[in-house]
């Protein structure tokens, strides 16, 4: 497939961005989006993983599931080697980066359930992506996952010192909140 | 516990989207209309049902230690199960919902339900708990998916209401997934509060 790799970045950023536009990461969007330094956090550690995901899975769906006809095999998996990786990461970075760990170290469990990693996963498997636009892909969705969520902290924060009506305090105001920053992002569709 | 209670908790008491908020991104990600809102909600209330099972059968099997690796191959090998026979019997539905089928695997309702509920009680009610909150969700996402069909696209269950014309697109866009939520969950705590 023809695509540059401007196209890839802009469009995984911006147009389609993973939580705003594809509806895939919500909930560590929602859970962890309180304080921007701990989405800051986040950011880093999924941008990581899902970099990573991406060097493991094309190789394996290329190379392993397709020559032996088993692609139905690839949910199990993903899941599976995406479960590996965070758990193998999490004890390399304890090792050799202690400083790293302390700051990742509490975001890294939760990835394994984070679907926007599976999702991208699967999504450049089926746009038929080579390695290297899938690696492109992947780190471009997650640095749009890292700034979806640095904005949404940036107005949870101001959000906090709000006199929000009781039905809404919590999950709903939230809500009504992305669906605002979701109208902003409309903005870019069209633009690749 | 008595039976019914287990199945009524799951859809009111402890109802997956509106009290528990979990599985958000199938929940937004699907319901652009009623009909795909509802088949999601019965594909993973399959799965639910059926890991649920096995789960509670083998709870004892599993060492303790790699029982979340083990709960999700389970999970997974159901969801590629249905994933084939979605494919293949509702191939229309299969395509509009695309990518989150795959994702039933990361939904923390069934994982979650596995690990509170399944790996803790016996296999009856393990499929009784996974009917009620399997219908909790089916219900919220039938719910949801028809108010964004009915204001965006002047629809339900894709029989026209009248002209579309006039109504606006958006709710079946992705800002109106999340708005829509919002402020059904609003309404959802209001009425439980009373």
């Amino acid at each position: 497939m023809e695509i540059s790799y401007f196209a890839i970045i802009i469009g995984a950023i911006f147009v389609n961005n993973v939580v705003l536009a594809q509806f895939l990461g919500i909930c560590p969007f929602l859970g962890v989006s309180s304080k921007v330094e701990t989405s800051l956090g986040m950011g880093a550690a999924v941008t990581f993983v899902m970099a990573l995901t991406a060097l493991v899975c094309w190789p394996l769906q290329t190379y392993v599931l397709n020559p032996l006809n088993i692609g139905y095999m690839q949910t199990i998996v993903f899941i599976l080697v995406i479960a590996a990786l965070v758990q193998m990461v999490e004890i390399i970075l304890k090792k050799t980066s202690p400083a790293l760990y302390q700051a990742l170290g509490i975001f890294l469990p939760l990835i394994t359930t984070n679907c926007a990693v599976l999702g991208v996963a699967i999504l450049m498997i089926q746009k038929e992506f080579s390695l290297l636009q899938s690696v492109t892909y992947s780190v471009a969705t997650a640095l749009g996952f890292a700034l979806a969520l640095v904005l949404f902290a940036g107005i949870r924060e101001r959000l906090e010192f709000e006199d929000v009506p009781a039905a809404f305090k919590g999950v709903p105001i939230a809500l009504v909140t992305a669906g605002i920053l979701s109208m902003a992002f409309m903005g870019f569709s069209g633009l690749v | 516990m008595n039976k019914l209670q287990i199945i009524l908790s799951g859809i009111l008491k402890n109802n997956p989207t509106f009290v528990l908020v979990l599985g958000m991104c199938p929940t937004l990600g699907t319901t652009t209309s009623a009909a795909n809102g509802m088949g999601m909600g019965l594909a993973t209330m399959a799965v639910l049902i059926m890991s649920n099972l096995v789960i509670s059968l083998v709870k004892n099997i599993i060492p303790d230690k790699v029982r979340i690796p083990a709960f999700i191959v389970i999970i997974a090998s159901f969801v590629t199960i249905i994933q084939m026979l979605m494919q293949a019997f509702v191939p229309a539905l299969y395509a509009s919902l695309g990518v989150f089928i795959p994702l039933i695997v990361v939904n923390c309702i069934i994982l979650g339900r596995a690990e509170a509920f399944a790996s803790k009680n016996g296999a009856f009610d393990s499929i009784l708990d996974g009917i009620g909150i399997g219908l909790g969700f089916t219900a919220s996402l039938t719910v949801i998916g028809a108010v964004r069909e009915i204001l965006g696209s002047g629809a339900i269950f894709g029989v026209s209401l009248g002209s579309a014309d006039y109504m606006p697109l958006v709710f079946v866009l992705a800002p109106g997934g999340f708005l829509t939520l919002g402020y059904l969950m609003v309404l959802f705590n209001k009425l439980a509060k009373k």
